[in-house]
């Protein structure tokens, strides 16, 4: 104790804090760290879950760098990300940029939008892979045949499929992003406003000259946010197209669908971890380059 | 844990016994790994109360995990000498579980490889290495094809279809469109997702006058003629016929279900589930021959085989338990419980199986069923899907189509073999 008792109070506090920061550290460090550290290591080996280890180098990269689905999953995994960032940024721009101004219900609508956000996505995921069934059980399919027009194959086409299942998952993110947006709006002074108006500007000049610039930090955190989210696209994908896991001619395949495909399907686990730290470093190079653009100025 | 207490409660009785008479057998405990199913955990519950009967001095405890958790919790346990002494697994992970030392060969002094190739179903050769089996099958799995009666009656069907022509005959008389040429209901339901891939490995391409495989499964066979008129008849019936959709109604299933498809192959696990459909009247035949009366099935199933870590008394007493799970009685339990088929054809021939209206037609169909010998079942099957959804949405020819299916499949079994 006496030790203790010799510590200056700054000394005394850090002892403290640290003896109060060693849990999560624990947690990280074995939750976290340590399995990131396992996977680096395995994407150098082989191993099938039931067998030894063995080393195998750069092997399992090789086979990546020259394996066709990967560039195709590839290509999908950031057609997720160059279709759902913008698109998704821009509604609910639009939609907390208008809800942030009505009064009636206000409380009301503002829970509809975030409502998907808290619905489990699996369930979200099989009630839309049935609204784009054929017929006779296809929602949509079933009011076009109404109206005579022809069928959509929105899951069974090359072209529609990824589309088709990326919007669910838009709509899914829609709620939280709205929320931050108007949290964002909601913090920028009237005053600026007030001023605005005193000299006569347009809406247009307002949102363009006060709102936007005044949302930056707003925009790179929901950007970067879901950027991230968009680049990890599975439970949408996985659970439209577990018949066909990955769409047709592995059209609607993100990369970590193909992780899994790897290591729970064909036990190859180093090949999985070798995919793992691509996307790892895929999210790693996204992110910085955004919080760069976007930060800087 | 029921068991577990019956087994204390035994291993006391035994001990007892034991202090009385000298002579009785040291006692043995040895545990069994299922992946969890409740039919299953039922079945092997009363196989292994049968078992511990018979032979005193033995008990099994068994455990049964989800099936998500089964392969990691085995590739864990065995090695560290922990875990079961007898274990289940899928046939298609033998090469694997073997690979890895977690299981061993069963004596040939016990398990007479010639005796064991004529007592049970040809297609449990595929669990022989080097002249010895690894593993054997308490049950059972094949294909048939499932025929909605309703419908059937209402299309004036009288029977099911024999041959694969009759077959589109009847697909045709029940196919419905509405105006705009929408089919809303399918004679037949299609899907390479579903069982059509074995379907068509199996039976079609060997019906088609082919052999799917060469040398023991290593080598693709069927980007031949004979699997290019297979792949023209599977891919008629939606495109020259259209008496079907790929992926109707989402499912095959769901569509046989909904009784919005009159016909529709499936694996007798499926005969649970479609029992408990109310309204639906249903019935099974064999598979349609082709026009030459040319029959072929495929067949799954689960194996038990003795881990490496069983040794001495234990690995006896594992072998003592291989037997009886094998057993003609073990088999007909399975069947009552799980609904699954029996492996030997003592079991699954007799006069009441073999002519049970429902079971019948899997069982008949085990006499001439293969068993693919997959390297990665799910990556395999992908291979066929895309062979179909080129055809169907790039257009592609048959053959070339065919082909590329043959070379990604090599790719995946060279790979494993290498």
């Amino acid at each position: 104790m006496s030790f203790y008792r010799n510590l200056t109070i700054r000394q005394k506090q850090i002892l403290w804090a640290w003896a109060f920061l060693a849990l999560p550290v624990l947690f990280y460090t074995v939750i976290r760290f340590y399995p990131t550290g396992n996977a680096i290591l395995i994407s150098f080996q082989d191993w099938n879950l039931l067998g030894a280890r063995t080393w195998v180098g750069w092997e399992n990269y090789i086979k990546l760098w020259h394996d066709e689905v990967f560039w195709v999953v590839f290509r999908n995994t950031f057609a997720y990300l160059l279709l759902g960032t913008p698109i998704s940024l821009l509604i609910s721009f639009v939609i907390a940029y208008h809800l942030d101004k009505v009064r009636f219900a206000h409380g009301f609508l503002r829970m509809l939008y975030f409502l998907p956000f808290m619905t489990s996505a699996v369930a979200m995921a099989w009630v839309w892979r049935w609204f784009y069934q054929g017929v006779p059980i296809g929602l949509f399919n079933n009011v076009l045949a109404g109206f005579g027009i022809a069928q959509i194959e929105f899951l069974g086409s090359t072209e529609t499929a990824l589309p088709s299942v990326l919007a669910p998952a838009i709509w899914a993110g829609l709620g939280f992003q709205v929320i931050i947006f108007m949290a964002g709006l909601r913090a920028i002074p009237t005053s600026y406003y007030e001023a605005a108006r005193i000299d006569g500007v347009g809406w247009f000049t307002i949102l363009t000259q006060i709102t936007i610039p005044l949302l930056r930090s707003t925009i790179v955190f929901i950007v970067v946010f879901s950027s991230i989210g968009f680049l990890r696209i599975f439970d949408h994908v996985f659970n439209m197209t577990t018949n066909n896991p990955g769409g047709p001619l592995n059209s609607t395949k993100p990369l970590v669908l193909m992780i899994y495909d790897t290591a729970f399907n064909s036990f190859d686990m180093g090949y999985a971890a070798a995919q793992t730290v691509v996307l790892f470093l895929i999210l790693l190079v996204v992110s910085l380059i955004q919080l760069r653009l976007l930060r800087s100025t | 844990m029921i068991t577990h207490l019956k087994g204390l409660a035994f291993a006391g009785m035994t001990s007892l016994a034991a202090l009385t008479a000298p002579a009785a057998m040291a006692d043995v405990e040895i545990e069994y790994w299922q992946y969890f199913f409740d039919a299953r955990v039922d079945a092997m519950s009363q196989l292994i109360e049968k078992f511990e009967a018979a032979n005193p001095g033995i008990t099994v405890k068994m455990s049964h995990f989800p099936y998500a958790d089964y392969r990691t919790k085995v590739a864990a346990a065995i090695p560290a000498g922990e875990g079961p002494d007898v274990v289940q697994l899928f046939y298609g992970w033998l090469n694997d579980y073997i690979e890895a030392d977690l299981i061993q060969p069963l004596p040939t002094a016990s398990f007479d490889p010639a005796e064991v190739d004529s007592e049970f179903f040809p297609m449990v050769q595929a669990m022989k290495r080097d002249g010895q089996y690894y593993a054997l099958p308490t049950a059972v799995r094949s294909l048939a094809l499932f025929y909605n009666e309703r419908l059937f009656k209402e299309a004036g069907i009288e029977k099911a279809p024999e041959t694969l022509d009759e077959l589109v005959e009847a697909a045709k008389a029940c196919t419905k469109v509405d105006g705009a040429g929408n089919l809303t209901q399918v004679g037949f339901t299609t899907g390479m997702n579903a069982q059509d891939h074995h379907w068509f490995r199996e039976v079609l391409v060997r019906q088609f006058g082919g052999d799917p495989y060469n040398d023991d499964y290593k080598t693709v066979n069927y980007a031949t003629d004979a699997g290019e008129k297979a792949l023209a008849f599977y891919t008629g019936l939606e495109t020259e016929h259209k008496v079907t959709k790929a992926g109707f109604m989402d499912e095959p299933q769901a569509a046989f279900k909904a009784s919005r498809a009159c016909m529709h192959i499936d694996g007798s696990f499926r005969i649970g589930s479609l029992n408990k459909i109310r309204g639906l009247k249903w019935g099974v035949a064999e598979l349609p021959a082709n026009n030459d009366g040319v029959r072929a099935n495929y067949s799954s199933y689960w194996v038990n085989a003795v881990t490496t870590k069983a040794e001495g008394e234990k690995q006896e007493a594992a072998l003592k338990f291989m037997d009886y799970i094998t057993s003609d009685e073990a088999m007909q339990i399975w069947l009552d419980v799980v609904g699954e088929l029996p492996a030997k054809p003592s079991v699954g021939m007799t006069d009441s199986n073999a002519n049970d209206p429902v079971f019948g037609p899997f069982i008949r169909g085990l006499a001439y069923a293969n068993t693919t010998k997959f390297a990665n079942e799910s990556a395999q099957r992908a291979e066929l899907m895309q062979m179909v959804e080129r055809v169907f949405l790039q257009d592609a020819e048959l053959m070339d189509s065919l082909k590329a299916a043959a070379v990604a499949e090599q790719k995946i079994l060279d790979d494993y073999y290498k």
